[in-house]
């Protein structure tokens, strides 16, 4: 059922798909019917696939470069209360300002090559991580830090060995949420300026009617996205075994 | 079980200047003293300061200098005494091997020596054969025994515990009383506890904490060695009186 289950979700979505394309009668420049977009995918794979490997590096730096800079932020903050009191809303403005705001901006300073669209990536990513992580931190359980105390650990002991693994349960939820982000930040770069990648390749086939091509680009996205997010997730699971779960549906 | 020569039993007298927390007199002037290698239980209705008070002896709470410790060899206590809470506050993330090794493991002093110990402790307290397993499978009880086979392997003199068996079912609880009583001989031993069968089954001595500020009436001495039996007068009575004095000390709160 595990193997089965995406296919039955994923050939579920063509058919509902193929559904409305029958009975909307859209016309294929609108809305492409499936078989229309795999004929696109295989037809232009040698396009796509340059393309989706510059998005996905794009992705995977800004994720690594997101989650470094924000587990650096949430530990300066968790043991230096001036980082905190200065660096907490500088946080909130890097999260309250619209990355779509800042594309513009970005791909002016860094350029239309690959690093404007990684510092995008990595702003979206940095504020989850290091939101979580940094709650994480700070919601050591007192117990144990009480007797660690009185086995004279050292700060640097207790990080590692208690306030580290303690808060990895919430780094994790945080790593999920800007994975499953991280995807935006690199696209928007690629539309606002870019001459490579999956963002660029949809607009480009948008502006000469290649509706079909348009959604292959997009499907090969959710493919990456998907793949990323499972990636880590199970990444995660497997630092995280020991943690609990229950199910609110099983109560 | 490799040979390690236990560290002899210290004295600890214990005197308290008036405490107040956040703007409370928690405390007025009180003294107690812990015999070397005995039992001494403080008894108290729940709120009273018991753990607060046993928390200011360990040192965990930091800023309160109110208290003042002097051991019988003149040292200080700092690094002397091991702590053991209601809880069993085992790391969900270690095995309990490396639970039990905990201290070593903070202290990055893990030897083969140190593991050769606890699996010997792990094998006192019954629980060898979960030397692998994580916390979170294990009973309450079971996770007691190993958070006493870590309080143990510290091998400390003094020994201080808030409630250690109060989270258990009274048959496990019992158990666990004896298992306790018989791996901790020798040491040095404040139980802070607010159940008078328990104090006065494992006691040599027994302060009852009460009254607001709180204060220590002199120590009830206990005749015979713990262990007592369950059915042994001196717990019979001493749990009738024990709470006589309980529900008294309650009344005559204002």
């Amino acid at each position: 059922m595990i193997v089965l289950r995406p296919l039955i979700i994923f050939a579920g979505l063509l058919l509902i798909w193929q559904a409305i394309v029958w009975f909307s009668g859209a016309p294929p420049f609108i809305l492409p019917s499936p078989l229309r977009v795999g004929g696109a995918l295989v037809g232009q794979f040698g396009t796509i696939l340059p393309h989706a490997a510059v998005t996905l590096a794009e992705i995977v730096m800004g994720l690594i470069l997101g989650t470094i800079l924000g587990s650096v932020s949430a530990l300066t903050m968790a043991y230096f209360a001036p980082a905190r009191r200065w660096l907490f809303p500088v946080l909130v403005i890097s999260q309250a300002i619209p990355v779509f705001a800042l594309a513009p901006i970005l791909v002016l300073w860094l350029g239309y090559g690959i690093i404007s669209k990684v510092a995008m990536a990595t702003l979206i990513i940095y504020f989850p991580v290091t939101a979580a992580f940094f709650d994480g931190l700070r919601r050591t359980e007192p117990g144990y830090l009480d007797l660690a105390r009185t086995m004279n650990a050292s700060r640097w002991a207790v990080l590692r060995q208690i306030r580290l693994p303690a808060a990895l349960p919430a780094f994790a939820s945080g790593l999920r949420v800007a994975t499953a982000v991280a995807p935006i930040g690199a696209i928007v770069g690629e539309w606002v300026g870019s001459s490579q990648g999956l963002g660029f390749l949809m607009l480009h086939a948008n502006g000469r009617m290649q509706i079909d091509v348009m959604f292959a680009a997009l499907f090969v996205l959710a493919i990456i996205a998907v793949t990323i997010y499972f990636t880590v997730d199970a990444g995660l699971r497997r630092l995280l075994t020991w943690q609990p779960e229950s199910h609110p549906s099983n109560d | 079980m490799p040979e390690i020569k236990p560290s002899p039993p210290i004295e600890v007298q214990v005197s308290v200047a008036d405490v107040s927390f956040g703007g409370w007199a928690l405390f007025e002037r009180l003294a107690l003293t812990l015999p070397a290698g005995q039992w001494t239980s403080l008894l108290g209705a729940s709120g009273v300061g018991k753990s607060t008070l046993l928390r200011l002896i360990v040192g965990l709470e930091p800023g309160h200098s109110e208290v003042h410790l002097q051991c019988d060899d003149g040292r200080p206590l700092t690094g002397r005494a091991a702590y053991m809470a209601q809880q069993d506050l085992l790391l969900p993330w270690l095995s309990i091997i490396e639970n039990v090794m905990l201290g070593a493991r903070l202290r990055g002093e893990i030897t083969a020596e140190q593991r050769a110990r606890a699996m010997a402790l792990l094998a006192a307290v019954g629980l060898e054969a979960n030397a692998g397993d994580i916390p979170a499978i294990l009973s309450g009880g079971m996770r007691q025994r190993a958070a006493l086979a870590r309080t143990l392997l510290e091998d400390r003199p003094v020994v201080l515990m808030d409630e250690p068996f109060s989270a258990l079912d009274s048959i496990t609880r019992i158990k666990l009383q004896e298992l306790s009583a018989r791996l901790l001989s020798g040491k040095t031993i404040l139980l802070v506890t607010h159940d008078p069968m328990e104090a006065l089954r494992l006691s040599h001595q027994i302060y009852v904490l009460a009254g607001r500020p709180a204060g220590l009436e002199s120590a009830m001495q206990l005749d015979g060695a713990p262990v007592r039996d369950l059915h042994d007068p001196v717990v019979l009575q001493g749990q009738a009186d024990l709470l006589q004095r309980l529900s008294d000390a309650e009344a005559a709160l204002p």
